[in-house]
């Protein structure tokens, strides 16, 4: 179970949006909508633990996730804007050193990257990928490495239409084994039943600290 | 600890694979070093004199040249995201790292090395003590480096500012590097000159992952 308690993100001296609370319970998905620098980006890494929190408290379980950050992330997938592709290193290799970091079987790799159309890529280098192709690549990590709450910040860009669906399929999977899943998007994403966050709602309201108030 | 090799493996691969920047760092080391004979004239008495501290400078130069990319690719395409979240403790990711870029860079340099001493006529009876200084020294570079460049990953002009802040840490290890093969020729030996060098790197060890995985973390926010 995911909880977020009056969630307030500064950036830059700026309130990107306070006050902000929900709760997930297995198997459920949380759609983040907002217009763009509404920090839904911020949101996510916030929630991996990546952004430090001006205020409010993020619980896994019952326990805030600073107890044991490195326990709470060994269960988290976060999906950035970035892929994390080594150019120079096969599209099998990519997916495999990070299997492997997270102690998942080799077995795991192939099967991962089929899920997602990129078996018959498997020996190319990630250099000759293209954008939707690298996020594809992206995808097939969260098919491969086990872990209940996935944080996926725009999952479907790049994406053509058989793997938007591919995608929404894997997080349906995903969630039908219980896991959680928190997914900003702007573009259609199918999510059935999600909990529905409008990042507009909890905007900040200008600088974070005002002049009157006495501030280190 | 399998993730800590896997780490050491990938970063020893893109190494290999993208050929350039470890070997740039080699050949810089040997470029500039045989630009000083040429520059101060070839009598070798005065090369002789000099050849310890051109070498050590030179070694400290082109291991900073490498330096900058340590984490600036991983930075740059999101890999570092995950790094840091992966189960590997930070700081093991970093102490692969360092692993990895000495024994791109770090290494070859120390093979080396007592070629381009001949070359600058150093005394023979110096050679073994310039190997083994620089194998106990060059892993310290790595390690005090991998803090400069992970306090100005993502900075922009990253590789200057890098250089300020760490060429003055590098002080200690040019004067313990080179006052070993100087103490050997002359005759008293090295053994405290080594044991500072080994005790240098047994502090960078200890010291420089966390500060650097400390300094990755805060680019990361």
């Amino acid at each position: 179970m995911l909880e977020a308690r009056d969630l307030t993100c500064v950036r830059a001296e700026r309130v990107v949006f306070a006050g902000l609370g929900f709760r997930l319970s297995a198997g459920e998905a949380l759609l983040v909508t907002g217009p763009n620098g509404s920090g839904k980006s911020s949101l996510l890494r916030l929630l991996a633990g990546l952004l430090p929190r001006a205020a409010g408290q993020v619980l896994w379980h019952g326990t805030a996730i600073d107890d044991d950050l490195a326990a709470y992330r060994t269960g988290v997938h976060y999906l950035g804007h970035l892929d994390a592709a080594k150019p120079a290193l096969t599209v099998a290799q990519n997916l495999a050193f990070w299997a492997g970091l997270h102690g998942v079987a080799a077995e795991r790799v192939m099967p991962a990257l089929a899920s997602f159309g990129l078996d018959g890529l498997a020996s190319l280098p990630a250099r000759f990928l293209s954008a939707g192709q690298r996020r594809r690549l992206a995808l097939a990590r969260l098919a491969a490495i086990p872990a209940s709450l996935w944080l996926l910040d725009e999952p479907t860009i790049a994406l053509d239409r058989e793997n938007v669906r591919a995608s929404e399929a894997a997080i349906a999977r995903h969630r039908a084994q219980g896991g959680l899943a928190v997914v900003s998007s702007n573009v259609a994403i199918a999510l059935p039943d999600a909990h529905g966050l409008d990042l507009a709602d909890f905007a900040g309201r200008g600088i974070a600290w005002p002049d009157d108030e006495a501030v280190p | 600890m399998n993730g800590f090799w896997l780490v050491v493996g990938r970063d020893l691969a893109l190494a290999r694979r993208q050929g350039g920047e470890s070997g740039l760092a080699l050949l810089f080391f040997v470029l500039g070093t045989v630009l000083f004979p040429l520059g101060i004239g070839p009598e070798t008495q005065m090369l002789a004199r000099a050849g310890a501290g051109l070498l050590w400078i030179m070694a400290l130069l082109a291991v900073l040249l490498s330096l900058e990319r340590l984490f600036q690719t991983d930075f740059e395409d999101g890999s570092l995201d995950l790094l840091i979240m992966a189960p590997l403790a930070a700081s093991l990711t970093v102490l692969a790292k360092c692993l990895a870029h000495w024994l791109a860079t770090g290494l070859p340099m120390v093979v080396t090395a007592p070629l381009l001493a001949i070359m600058l006529a150093m005394d023979p009876a110096g050679l073994g003590a310039l190997t083994l200084a620089m194998l106990l020294a060059t892993p310290t570079l790595s390690l005090i480096g991998a803090i400069g460049a992970a306090l100005t990953v993502g900075a922009r002009r990253g590789g200057v500012l890098l250089t300020l802040l760490v060429l003055p840490l590098y002080i200690p290890v040019l004067i313990f590097g080179a006052g070993a093969v100087e103490a050997s020729v002359a005759g008293p030996g090295a053994k405290g000159h080594f044991m500072i060098l080994g005790a240098l790197l047994l502090m960078a060890a200890t010291l420089a992952p966390p500060a650097a995985a400390a300094a990755l973390r805060h680019a990361l926010e």
